[in-house]
């Protein structure tokens, strides 16, 4: 399992939401995959320095998604597989984190075909994960 | 769930001289939860701690501590409270271990095991004199004679108050740590808004000497929203909005914070006819300076054609 939360104080995202984010991304990108399992509430808790019932929420949630199952007595479970969002929907999804790399860039002073030249080099460094459908 | 709060306050004042320091306080701290007791300098914070403590007589109003009355707090109960001033008093004569027997005297529920921890977790040596401690070492000494009687209510008045960013990590590490049994309850005041979202569940605001809010830290951060508008043109003078607490003006922007955001805002706001209307979350720190700023429109770059339209 490679679960590695970074938790930043003063953002304008809840802590919670931080947790889930970062849990989801982890799914997204195959890094957690079906059956590992995470941290207890407490351990993880202890580990970020958060209140437990912060992370309670954040599990919670993610398991109503049904991303997560809590096992009683054996620990909290990945139980969902990458999933692929409706296009319509995964566009939804970028479109604000789009909007944040171009302000970006422009604030930078990219042009366009320089922006386009760093876009096209991430992208061919990206190898899409086994169990991708 | 109807179980009477750890802490209770009806009417709770203080008046110095002709001055309220704290004013008609309603607050209830449920068990179990974190509590952070917020508020700028001299908002009444500490002097309300003193009162629930039995350490300064209310002028009017009172409240409970653990079910018993602040103005006759038994030893009994107030062996099962932890209480941290702002001044960590303590003996400079003596050495750390030794600081630690002598208090254990006072407390038949002491744990020696839960002192050497946090004494241990704050790196401080059993043989080092007090006198000698840095303010965070001191801090950790305090907080280590507060938590060995393993107390069920612990308040603690500014902790972080002085500490460098280790001794304060060392803090909220010892403050989730004691939230591992469930029934202990900590009401703490504090400035550093990242500790509180961290470690709080509630929160309660104090604003000269009122209470204006109590609510869990989520519902705080949830009620306070920014609103941004553009406009092609200088943005038009604000009409009176619902739950304005701050509106701020660009060239072609007008940046409104609101407290409960309703539709009946968001209508008011569409009014003016912007091209866009935008909203964005606040961070707690954020919600927490617009909440208790100065309210209001502002400007640093318009006033004068303010002054013009």
């Amino acid at each position: 399992m490679n679960l590695n939360i970074i938790i930043s104080t003063g953002s304008s995202t809840p802590i919670y939401k931080q947790i889930t984010e970062q849990v989801k991304l982890a799914i997204a990108t195959g890094r957690l995959t079906v059956s590992d399992q995470l941290p207890s509430v407490r351990a993880l808790a202890e580990s970020l320095v958060l209140n437990p019932n912060t992370v309670a929420r954040a599990y919670g949630e993610l398991a109503r998604e049904g991303l997560i199952e809590s096992r009683p007595g054996r620990g909290v479970f990945i139980i969902q597989k990458r999933r692929v969002f409706a296009r319509a929907e995964g566009r939804r999804r970028l479109e604000p984190l789009l909007d944040a790399l171009l302000g970006e860039a422009m604030a930078m002073d990219f042009t366009p075909e320089e922006l386009r030249s760093v876009w096209e080099e991430k992208i061919s460094q990206w190898k899409p994960k086994k169990g991708a459908e | 769930m109807s179980e009477t709060p750890v802490i209770q306050t009806r009417g709770l004042t203080r008046y110095y001289g002709r001055k309220a320091v704290v004013q008609d306080l309603n607050l209830e701290v449920p068990r179990g939860s974190v509590f952070a007791f917020l508020g700028r300098n001299g908002s009444g914070k500490t002097t309300t701690i003193r009162m629930l403590m039995g350490l300064l007589a209310p002028t009017r109003g009172g409240g409970s501590l653990l079910g018993c009355d602040i103005r006759a707090l038994t030893p009994a109960v107030r062996a099962r409270i932890g209480y941290l001033t702002e001044e960590h008093q303590l003996y400079g004569w003596m050495k750390v271990k030794e600081i630690g027997e002598f208090q254990s005297a006072f407390y038949p529920r002491w744990r020696a095991k839960i002192f050497n921890g946090v004494i241990g977790h704050f790196g401080l040596r059993p043989e080092a004199r007090v006198k000698e401690l840095s303010r965070g070492q001191r801090a950790g000494l305090a907080l280590a004679l507060t938590l060995a009687p393993d107390p069920e209510l612990l308040i603690l008045d500014d902790p972080a108050l002085g500490l460098d960013p280790v001794a304060r990590r060392s803090l909220v590490e010892s403050m989730i740590y004691l939230t591992r049994r469930s029934d202990r309850t900590i009401f703490f005041s504090s400035h550093d808004l990242g500790d509180v979202e961290r470690v709080a569940d509630q929160i309660a605001v104090l604003d000269y000497s009122v209470l204006r809010v109590s609510c869990s830290l989520e519902t705080f951060r949830g009620s306070v929203q920014e609103v941004l508008l553009r406009f092609a043109g200088v943005p038009p003078t604000l009409p009176p909005v619902p739950g304005l607490l701050q509106a701020f003006r660009t060239k072609h922007e007008l940046r409104v914070t609101c407290v409960h955001y309703t539709p009946e805002t968001e209508q008011a706001l569409r009014k003016l006819e912007p091209l866009s209307l935008e909203l964005s979350p606040l961070g707690l720190e954020d919600a927490f300076i617009s909440y208790l700023g100065e309210r209001g429109e502002k400007s640093f770059i318009l006033a004068d054609t303010e002054v013009a339209s």
